[in-house]
């Protein structure tokens, strides 16, 4: 496995942007199909899922601004638009409830939690790449496995664990153990990238000196940049989208993180809650997209690394 | 990017050199200080839990109290558990139906998204969309989209005649089933698709050309280019989606917490339940621990399956 995809996706700017190295940019065959052809083969199956991709989100976004009365009556109004928009909702989430601290809680935990992650993923697979101590290629495959055990499984027993030590119902319960999910994850992008850093330059180095710290710092890591961002990045939304473990280990409303404290303390029984419980999700996911949309490359080759070997 | 050297010592003599010097540049040293961050973590909230979980499961221990050893109680008290076999049985369906519909459906969307469109970019990062917004939040705007009386979908069904009554989506069994089989489905599909993607970009177009030349038909230039040049990645993106669909806890959670009448409880919601909610920390690991062999039996078939081609050409398996 280890060559066959290394590198096919080298480049994931391709993947997005379409240029892809092998092709030139003639029209290849596509001269063949006529636009009618296109039209029932292509346009419309595409429109379709994309369709069905998305409306949840217009969904999502629309009840969030829209008032009341017009939410529950779908008759007189007509559900797919409104021209009376309200910030109702997303006033009352962000002034009536504790919504910004469990935002603030959610950063918190995502921040400290990916920065402890790539600190220690940096250090394992420098070391398993490139210092190739006895056994590295075992530990790189327990590093592989690692990352197949599910958070399902190990919630229960984890969360004795947190008790023991004294974590339970602290931001410190979640810090510490998100890291057992980022970790074989970024060690395991950044074994990638490491690889492709030529070999020479370390060489060069150590000629010169420079001990292994030093290579680490001033030569890798700068080359490895791209790397380090998709790793961030993605262990971010890792993150920021892990569920089981803040139902578990976070019990009081103050220390909540957004996705949980959106399902446990938002929902009561009052009809009209889907339009700040909407607002709410709209706003949980925000800090995402955006991040996503200025470094959409660097999640496609983070996905795309991650099943990689 | 340049180092700096420090040009008065390395005119001075060497000096001797120390067990300190040795052992500063030693391998087996140096990579051991290396691993220490990311071993303590993993072997202190991994490993050990991962351990302690399978000797939960043979005591009877209790949320807030140690247990003692009961052997294999807590199995014999599942195997009779028909809640159980439920949450075994709906896991199964779950996976299989979402991993096929997910394989399926991505593929698609990747062999589309792999031809020429204009706003190619745009339309390709719009995609990915569903699977960069955490799965809670998208879970919650599921749950209002299949509300029992504000649905819009019963309700655009109704305008469009198709239906006369509201359709009680999560509040029936196999209406529910399928409800978040379907919220699966959407979350996994971008995935599969714009990773399958990456592969299919490698894919040469000259190949096609040829094959086109020689007479090759749609189908036969999927089935004998596309698809045998894809298996690689199609083995790990499958794995992959088998696993987290396996270990699914969120859309359910959210969604019908299990419910109706346990129809849609996986067994990581059942363990959760158990466990957590009832206290039976015991037993809720020993369904836990029970998701293991399949787990294992999933990752075997489509590892080793999709790999076939591999190791009867007698390639390295490396």
């Amino acid at each position: 496995m280890t060559d066959v995809l290394a590198g096919k996706v080298a480049n994931p700017k391709a993947v997005l942007t379409g240029s892809v190295p092998l092709a030139d940019e003639t029209e290849g065959m596509s001269y063949l199909q006529s636009l009618p052809r296109r039209l029932v083969t292509l346009y419309l199956p595409l429109s379709l899922i994309m369709l069905v991709l998305l409306f949840p989100f217009y969904w999502m976004a629309l009840t969030a601004v829209k008032p009341d009365e017009q939410l529950l009556d779908m008759d007189t109004y007509s559900p797919f638009w409104t021209w009376t928009p309200t910030l109702k909702h997303i006033n009352k989430l962000l002034f009536e409830t504790q919504y910004p601290v469990w935002l603030w809680n959610t950063m918190l935990v995502a921040v400290c939690a990916t920065l402890i992650s790539i600190i220690a993923s940096v250090l394992a697979a420098y070391a398993i790449v490139r210092l190739r101590y006895k056994g590295a290629q075992w530990v790189g495959g327990a590093i592989f496995l690692a990352y197949l055990v599910p958070p399902s499984i190990l919630f229960i027993p984890l969360s004795t664990v947190v008790f023991q030590y004294g974590l339970f119902d602290t931001p410190f319960a979640l810090i510490l153990t998100y890291p057992t999910i980022l970790i074989p994850f970024s060690t395991w992008l950044l074994m990638g990238y490491f690889k492709t850093i030529p070999f020479e330059l370390e060489e060069c180095a150590l000629i010169d000196g420079a001990s292994r710290w030093q290579i680490l710092m001033k030569i890798v890591l700068p080359l490895a940049v791209p790397g380090l961002i998709s790793a961030f990045i993605f262990c971010f939304t890792l993150c920021w989208n892990e569920f089981i473990y803040a139902l578990t280990f976070i019990s009081s409303t103050q220390y909540k993180t957004v996705p949980v404290a959106i399902v446990t303390a938002l929902v009561d029984g009052d009809v009209y809650r889907w339009g700040s419980l909407m607002a709410g999700a709209m706003i949980g996911s925000l800090p995402l997209v955006i991040l996503y949309a200025f470094f959409v490359e660097h999640y496609v080759s983070a996905m795309t690394g991650a099943v990689k070997e | 990017m340049a180092i700096a050297l420090d040009h008065g010592r390395t005119r001075q003599a060497p000096h001797a050199v120390t067990a300190w010097d040795r052992l500063k540049t030693n391998k087996q040293w140096l990579g051991a200080w290396f691993m220490l961050p990311a071993a303590a973590f993993l072997i202190l909230f991994l490993a050990y839990p991962l351990g302690l979980g399978i000797w939960l499961s043979f005591t009877d221990a209790r949320l807030g109290r140690g247990g003692i050893f009961v052997g294999t109680e807590n199995y014999e008290y599942l195997w009779d558990d028909s809640i159980f076999w439920l949450s075994v049985f709906n896991t199964l369906l779950y996976t299989t139906v979402a991993s096929a519909i997910k394989f399926a459906v991505g593929l698609y969307l990747a062999l589309l998204l792999n031809e020429r469109l204009p706003f190619k970019a745009i339309i390709r990062a719009v995609v990915l969309v569903p699977f960069i917004v955490p799965t809670v939040l998208s879970a919650i705007a599921f749950w209002w989209l299949f509300d029992p009386q504000f649905s819009i979908i019963s309700w655009s069904l109704k305008r469009m005649g198709l239906i006369t009554a509201n359709i009680d989506f999560l509040g029936d069994v196999w209406n529910a089933r399928w409800s978040v089989i379907f919220a699966n489905i959407w979350r996994g599909v971008p995935f599969v698709a714009i990773t399958l993607l990456a592969g299919l970009q490698t894919v040469s177009p000259s190949l096609y050309e040829a094959a086109t030349i020689d007479g090759a038909s749609t189908w036969q230039r999927f089935r004998y280019i596309t698809y045998p040049l894809l298996t690689p990645i199609i083995a790990v993106v499958m794995t992959f989606s088998v696993l987290f669909t396996f270990t699914d806890f969120q859309l359910i959670w959210v969604m019908t917490r299990g419910g109706p009448v346990n129809a849609t409880h996986l067994m990581a919601t059942f363990s959760y339940q158990r466990a957590i909610m009832s206290g039976y920390l015991g037993e809720g690991a020993a369904i836990s621990t029970a998701m293991i062999p399949f787990l294992l039996a999933a990752i075997m078939v489509s590892w080793f399956g999709l790999q076939r081609r591999k190791w009867q050409q007698g390639e390295s398996n490396d």
